[in-house]
């Protein structure tokens, strides 16, 4: 029975069922089921790696960040500290290398970090989303080729699927790829490519069947694309209003060639293979969110006990202490939300709705939050000298990229709807 | 040269809090504040691990006392690089009344039977100051001790420590077994690495308690109060470098 389990899941959410720290991590889970049920007890191992990106994040990450985001500098030497301590990665199977965390696991992490700079954890971030097409869907051969070197060296990926027409519409992508012997060649527009300019190799989608009256699941390819491929043109680093020091760019494919061995599953699966992706995705995007969120909750605390007036610390005044709860509320839910997504997809079911809900809400939340953080400090909070306007510059993309909060709420309906025509709860 | 070695870890509040005194007076309050190892502990963690890959050490083993939760501490040991851990169970009031001569009493007598070449301890923990623990256990062992080391290395058989004292730095050497205690310049303490952390998971802690080490951990010292240090009063100001002088004169301070 476990096997069946194990055979529909890999098809949904891939890899976590197959390695065996992931194995191990399911089944200790439901094993550990206490008397009470569900449960909010992380095991001793998650909260040692939890320790070990909280300390990185407060120790390496926080006190670089600030010039990172003046500069715009690509922060490549925190990543590499990261790489070296496992922190990046984490979702490669332990066959490639890698340490074949589950979902759950990576998102503790990526939580811990994120309250670090968001920036610096969504070049992170980026491999694991440029990985996650190859991890769910990849051969042997290209798993062992584009994952194993991810943990030989501390490299990136992308994943390059917007373009500058087109980005919530997936479908209407122009890349196209055309069939010619053993290569397929591509030209198009990409845009929007986070790691675009760093990255050892890319995921594309691209068009490979031109019926434009053909079915969208059955028209676009998946291709892994090494960088150094003639006829890529990176464009230049774009200037963006947060999470300023993560690489973000325009892709040129001119006449690129890519051999056949380079196509994921088959011509025509790409869209499903894109899409996938999310699911396992979308939780550690919520994930970074809410530690963003949780940093600002945390200035504006720190603040709020040191700054007077009217006599008083203006934490001991309602309307403050009102704010700083309504922030902690936030927070706490769009934790559990974000967990429980992630959980749900390492139990090896589709985790759509929760992935989605996860992502939309904490999104929404971090935004706010960071905003309530500038409020918190008054003046101050307006000033680059104080760490909360960069929060509120680097939240905003959450509500943008790995599908919009229009996209997630498209989603979530379908979902809701769905779930109720099939009957009762 | 291949020897095993010692290293105690004291686990006590992550060194950012802020302590607070109970109502009672009798001590500090612990509920629901952060622990981790303490900071010298993690020093004196590093060195061995150090030495070990150098392959002047065959065996790390680290040792801490105290009740269920300095298995945390243990664990953070061998995700540092530890082979293995022994937990040498002290809870309760016992371990309230757990001073340097009880611990060191105990390291003696782990240092006996484990057969060590080398004990090696933070100079001195952050809850107490005492930085006794090592010297007592050196005494205890009749072994040359290297305190305050801010570099350790194999000259032969013999330990070459450079020990930071009041007037500089000072290079001894001594015949091992010895007892080697951190100081703050010793090393920068390593992160534990992902993969570390899981391999720790497999490495095996022992548990024994002090009895089954023929320790009697009495306490000989016993706390009577426990007080914060004194607010800080208000400053002075003074209109002249000649008010000042005289103030000064006037508090016996010049």
């Amino acid at each position: 029975m476990l096997v069946n389990k194990v055979l529909r899941a890999s098809v949904r959410s891939g890899i976590r069922l197959q390695s065996s720290s992931a194995a191990n991590a399911v089944a200790s889970a439901s094993n550990h089921v206490p008397s009470g049920g569900f449960c909010f007890e992380l095991t001793d191992q998650q909260k040692e790696f939890q320790q070990l990106a909280r300390r990185f994040a407060r120790e390496e990450i926080v006190p670089a960040a600030a010039a990172y985001d003046k500069s715009g500098e690509y922060p490549f030497p925190l990543i590499k500290k990261a790489w070296e301590l496992g922190l990046v990665n984490g979702h490669i199977p332990q066959e490639y290398g890698g340490m074949g965390l589950s979902i759950f696991d990576s998102c503790l992490i990526t939580e811990e970090l994120a309250y670090g700079c968001t920036g610096v954890q969504t070049a992170m971030e980026a491999n694991s989303l440029g990985q996650m097409p190859v991890i769910i869907a990849g051969s042997e051969e290209q798993k062992r080729k584009y994952l194993g070197r991810m943990t030989e060296e501390p490299l990136m990926c992308a994943y390059c699927v917007t373009e500058p027409g087109a980005g919530s519409d997936v479908a209407s992508i122009k890349t196209r790829a055309v069939k010619m012997g053993d290569e397929y060649v591509v030209n198009g527009q990409k845009m929007w490519i986070t790691n675009g300019g760093k990255a050892n190799w890319y995921f594309l989608l691209a068009r490979t069947n031109p019926d434009p009256k053909g079915s969208a699941g059955k028209a676009f390819t998946g291709f892994i694309v090494d960088a150094d491929t003639p006829g890529i043109q990176v464009g230049r680093k774009e200037m963006n209003m947060g999470q300023r020091c993560s690489d973000t760019r325009g892709i040129t494919f001119e006449d690129v060639r890519i051999p056949k061995e380079n196509v994921l599953i088959g011509e025509g699966a790409g869209f499903k293979i894109a899409m996938g992706a999310f699911d396992n995705t979308r939780p550690p995007v919520a994930a970074g969110a809410t530690g963003l969120a949780q940093r600002a909750l945390e200035e504006a605390t720190n603040y709020a006990m040191e700054r007077k007036t009217f006599g008083r610390l203006i934490a001991e005044h309602q309307a403050v202490s009102f704010i700083l709860a309504e922030m902690a509320m936030k927070v706490e839910l769009a934790r559990m939300a974000y967990q429980r997504s992630a959980w749900e997809v390492d139990q090896g079911r589709r985790n759509t709705y929760f992935a989605s809900i996860a992502k939309a809400f904490a999104g929404d939340i971090a935004n706010q939050v960071a905003a309530d953080a500038v409020q918190v400090f008054g003046g101050n909070g307006f000033n680059s000298e104080y760490p909360v306007e960069k929060l509120m510059r680097d939240a905003k993309i959450y509500q943008i990229y790995e599908g919009t909060a229009q996209i997630q709420r498209i989603i979530i309906a379908r979902e809701h709807l769905g779930k109720f025509k099939k009957g009762p709860r | 040269f291949q020897v095993g070695l010692l290293v105690s870890v004291k686990r006590f509040f992550l060194f950012l809090f802020e302590i607070r005194v109970k109502p009672d007076k009798s001590g500090v309050v612990t509920d629901g504040v952060k622990h981790s190892m303490n900071p010298f502990c993690e020093i004196a963690v590093e060195e061995a691990v150090k030495l070990k890959e150098k392959k002047l050490i065959k065996e790390v083993v680290a040792v801490s006392c105290g009740p269920q939760q300095a298995q945390e501490t243990i664990r953070t040991a061998l995700a540092m690089g530890a082979d293995r851990g022994i937990h040498v169970q002290v809870a309760g009031k016992d371990y309230e009344n757990l001073g340097p001569l009880q611990v060191s009493k105990i390291m003696a007598a782990l240092a006996k039977k484990e057969e060590a070449q080398l004990v090696i301890l933070g100079k001195q923990a952050i809850d107490d100051d005492c930085n006794q623990t090592g010297q007592m256990t050196a005494a205890l062992l009749d072994w040359p001790q290297g305190t305050f080391a801010s570099e350790v290395s194999f000259e032969g058989d013999k330990l070459k420590v450079v020990r930071e004292i009041d007037g500089g730095l000072e290079t001894i050497t001594i015949n091992t077994p010895a007892v080697v205690t951190a100081d703050l310049r010793l090393n920068t303490p390593r992160y534990a690495t992902l993969p570390n952390i899981m391999k720790a998971k497999k490495k095996k802690i022992a548990i024994m308690k002090p009895e089954d080490l023929g320790v009697d951990i009495t306490s000989r010292v016993e706390v009577l109060r426990v007080d914060e240090p004194p607010q800080r009063e208000a400053g002075v100001k003074v209109e002249t470098v000649q008010d000042l002088v005289g103030k000064l004169k006037d508090s016996g301070l010049v």
